[in-house]
């Protein structure tokens, strides 16, 4: 394994920061998330408040970290579903063949074409914003990608001799997808993974900003970037915070999955 | 005479695992005079291309040229700068690589591709470089010379590609051009034509260069001088004739056994009980039609039968159904017609509908040892697996089974926790052998199973396959393009040619005449280990696919063909005195007229 890059640990690192952040999030929170506790709105850095308050006077920097459990969670949640479902019915289509994939591909192909943050508007708008329904339409807007890349990587090594010998062998589907194709793939996977983790959060804090997302008083980053956004004006840490706990995020992951040896690329969507 | 090119010294290393550098091409020097052709001839990984390529002062990724001089005329290679190499290449030394494809942009026409670097370099003027390579068209023997440069790459055949890559090599009339393997992709019959086309044009031309092949028999025809390399180290150097009538090297040696396999004697009386019978295969890819004919049928009304203990072998050129008539014994493509008959018992056409009983005993090899396992699991498990779904052997059991195997294809039982890519090609080939064998089977289908293996290394693995013959009473379909390797194993022969089974004979009548005229085509075309034979062989004409043709599929390329009634009347089958069966209008009489039996037969 060849050691990974000065911009990768870095990225490493930050990844694991905001992860560290989500999940310790109440207990190395100053203050609990929904308190006011200044009177002074939108302030700047202070020692009692490193990222400033927000606009009714809630301490940034616990909102913050709570809002990293909302955006890393969901988008966990949602990314890995896309992934399980895409690659499991990536992998079928490729070792299968015939009639089941040409139906998948045609389907998830149409899917493809409709724009992600439009297919989660309608669905939220019609189903109305909860935490489930948002986690299920990441999910279900990422599985094409993840099927169309596990599926291309899959095609590609089902068509390997050592495949066709564990055919000639009698293997079953089962066998031939978890022994021979799938370890073989595990890189432009996670790689894959990655990728649409970044989308999802992306999609996320898009919905919320549009106030189709997390419903206060729970926040998100997103969720806390429209509250401020009055803020903005004067430049104040409020708005400013979450927007590049977002960047920070999301640039990390891309500088980190650009930089694993050997990896693949997933499709740019 | 001076030296025209002179290489002394010359070290190129990569960065060696353990730190610092190793030598991949030590202390090598070698002069070419105006005019001479030098061949560097070794194995995969003997630094032939290394050298090629620091010719023209190029290194590949990883590589560096530590030492030594070249000189080309009266430049210094190493010398010179960035630029000074750029007009190097392309210009004043010439590469033609071994695979013409990748040479050329599909998206452009041949005539801008080819008189490219001339024009770049600014030696010639758009007129006066297309002039220039039509004439090198026809001296390279090129259909239609005057509008071939208008055609785009895919418009010609492979061998046709390779010789414009020839036509784009010379045009700069470069001082040194250097071939690298230029026929080695190509099927006997084309190779012929290709190396035909390159020794005039090198001749005529007075062209000075150095041909990079594995293969001596081939270099016997092109080159005045041989370079032996092994581990980047020069063995021998010598003139052709004499290094061929006496090597001095004991490796030069084992190169020129290894291209003459001996010749044994059939050991299974072909009375033996059938093994594996096979009637009127039909198979082909595509949906099927309504009369049950594949869109795209590739083999027609194919058969033979395998005694027990016996191995038939099955030549034929690129794209004549051998993998297929593999795939479809083994089950991976169910037949349109025809039956297979494993020891009396009709095998059903797909594995799936198979018995894992049916299915153990017939298991197939492939020619390409990196595909064919798995890169992601060790050897032990790559051979655990079929011990455990065949024989149901797990644990301490099947421990001992793996290393059994692994010694049964002489390799060592410390290689089993390696993965695959820790092997040589060789090693890769014997696990893919331990993993059928694995299975207990009585036929094993052999797909081209040494044509991706040096000849040294190609040879061993056969040994092997003859002395596990004999041990363990295996039947082989031995599928190969190589003449020679199927003599060197086989008891029958089956020549196949787009699908059709021309000549099915024992494999001590194949080199009997009268034969089909296409086996006669495929004796004469495969190079001889000795000087001048090129000049002697019966030109051929050039492979033209005419499928779904009415009458004899090969009369296009037919010397023997009889206007009016080969190419609209399927030929019957015949029986021929020497005991073969072959496909053909001509009767023994005729065709015995048609090949004098003194012409001298490999
Ligand atoms: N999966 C496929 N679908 C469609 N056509 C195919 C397929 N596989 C092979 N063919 C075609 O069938 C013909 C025979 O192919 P096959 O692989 O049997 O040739 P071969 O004799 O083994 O050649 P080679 O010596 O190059 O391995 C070729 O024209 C090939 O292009
Ligand atoms: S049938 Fe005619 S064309 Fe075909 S091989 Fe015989 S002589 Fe040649
Ligand atoms: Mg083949």
């Amino acid at each position: 394994m060849r050691r990974l890059s000065p911009v990768a640990v870095v990225a490493l690192l930050v990844i694991l920061a905001w992860a560290v952040a989500a999940i310790l999030a109440p207990l190395i929170a100053p203050f609990p998330p929904g308190r006011i506790v200044t009177r002074d709105t939108l302030a700047d850095i202070s020692a009692r408040f490193p990222l400033g308050s927000d606009y009714l006077g809630r301490d940034m920097l616990s909102r913050v970290l709570h809002g990293a459990r909302y955006t890393m969670g969901i988008a966990l949640v949602s990314t890995t579903l896309a992934c399980l479902m895409g690659v499991t019915l990536g992998l079928t289509a490729a070792a299968r063949g015939g009639w089941f994939d040409m139906t998948a591909s045609r389907i998830l192909d149409a899917m493809i074409s409709v724009p992600s943050l439009l297919a989660a508007l309608v669905v939220v708008s019609s189903l109305g914003s909860s935490i489930p329904v948002l986690i299920g339409a990441a999910a279900v807007i990422y599985t094409p990608g993840a099927y169309r890349l596990s599926r291309a990587v899959a095609v590609n090594i089902a068509a390997m001799d050592f495949v066709t010998v564990a055919r000639a062998r009698g293997e079953g589907t089962l066998y031939i997808i978890a022994a021979e194709i799938l370890p073989n793939m595990i890189l432009p996977v996670l790689t894959d993974f990655g990728l649409r983790f970044v989308f999802v959060v992306l999609l996320l804090t898009g919905m919320s900003f549009l106030g189709l997302g997390i419903q206060p008083p729970a926040a998100d980053w997103g969720t806390l970037v429209r509250e401020n956004i009055e803020g903005l004006s004067y430049g104040a840490p409020a708005v400013i915070m979450p927007a590049l706990a977002i960047a920070t995020l999301t640039i990390s992951v891309n500088a980190l999955i650009d930089r694993i040896p050997g990896a693949g690329q997933g499709d740019s969507r | 005479m001076s030296a025209h090119v002179s290489v002394s010294g010359l070290r190129v290393t990569v960065a060696a695992a353990e730190g610092g550098r190793a030598a991949i091409v030590d202390d090598v020097g070698f002069a070419i005079a105006r005019g001479e052709v030098l061949a560097l001839i070794g194995e995969s990984g003997s630094g032939k291309t290394t050298i090629a390529l620091a010719m023209m002062g190029y290194a590949r990724q990883g590589c560096r040229i530590d030492g030594g001089q070249i000189r080309i005329g009266e430049t210094d290679v190493l010398a010179l700068s960035a630029a000074g190499l750029a007009g190097l290449r392309g210009g004043r030394v010439a590469y033609i690589p071994q695979s013409a494809a990748a040479a050329f942009n599909p998206a452009q026409r041949l005539m801008t591709q080819v008189t490219e670097s001339a024009r770049i370099h600014g030696l010639l003027d758009r007129a006066a470089a297309e002039r220039k390579a039509i004439e090198l068209f026809r001296a390279l023997a090129l259909p239609e010379p005057e509008t071939l440069g208008e055609r785009f790459p895919h418009q010609v055949s492979g061998g046709q590609l390779q010789r414009i890559t020839a036509a784009m090599a010379l045009i700069s009339d470069p001082d040194l051009v250097i071939l690298d393997e230029p026929t080695t992709a190509l099927d006997v019959t084309t190779q012929i034509e290709v190396l035909r086309a390159f020794k005039s044009v090198v001749r005529e031309r007075n062209t000075t260069a150095i041909y990079v092949s594995h293969d001596l028999a081939v270099v016997a025809q092109m080159a005045d001088r041989i370079v032996v390399l092994r581990h980047g180290k020069m063995q021998e150097e010598a003139p052709t004739a004499q290094l061929l009538a006496a090597p001095a090297h004991p490796y030069t040696r084992a190169l020129l056994a290894a291209f003459n396999p001996p010749v044994r004697a059939p050991d299974a009386p072909p009375e033996a009980a059938p093994l594996l019978e096979v009637r009127g295969l039909v198979a082909g890819y595509g949906p099927a039609g309504r009369d049950g004919m594949p869109a795209l049928p590739v083999l027609h009304d194919v058969g033979f039968t395998i005694p027990r203990g016996s191995v038939l072998g099955v030549i034929g050129e690129s794209g004549c159904g051998k993998s297929t008539l593999a795939r479809v014994i083994a089950g991976l493509l169910p037949a349109a017609r025809g039956n297979v008959k494993l020891d009396g018992a009709e095998l059903p056409a797909r594995v799936a509908d198979r018995t894992r009983d049916q299915l153990r005993r017939v298991q197939i090899v492939f020619q390409s040892a990196d595909t064919a396992l798995n890169p992601a699991r060790s050897v032990r498990d790559i051979l655990a697996r079929p011990l455990a779904f065949y024989h149901g052997l797990k644990g301490d059991a099947a421990r001992k089974r793996v290393d059994a195997l692994l010694d049964m294809v002489r390799l060592p039982a410390s290689l089993a926790e390696r993965p695959p890519g820790a092997l040589s090609g060789g090693q890769k080939q014997r696990v893919n052998f331990a993993r059928a064998l694995a299975a207990e089977p009585e036929l094993i289908l052999c797909d081209e199973v040494t044509s991706a293996l040096d000849a040294v290394v190609g040879a061993a693995v056969l040994d092997l396959l003859g002395e596990l013959k004999r041990e363990l009473g295996l039947s082989y379909l031995f599928i190969s393009h190589d003449l020679s390797t199927v003599r060197s194993i086989c008891d029958q022969v089956m020549i196949l040619y787009f699908g059709r089974r021309l000549e099915y004979a024992r494999s001590g009548a194949m080199l009997v005449r009268p034969m089909h005229p296409y086996s006669d085509l495929l004796i004469a075309s495969v190079p001889e280990m000795r000087t001048g034979w090129l000049e002697g062989a019966a030109p051929a004409h050039e492979a033209t696919v005419v499928r779904n043709a009415a009458g004899c599929t090969f009369a296009p390329r037919c010397a023997a063909a009889v206007p009016g009634l080969c190419d609209s009347t399927p030929p019957p089958l015949r029986q021929l005195s020497k005991g073969a069966e072959i496909l053909c209008h001509l009767d023994e009489a005729t065709l015995r007229h048609t090949q004098p039996d003194d012409r001298k037969t490999p």
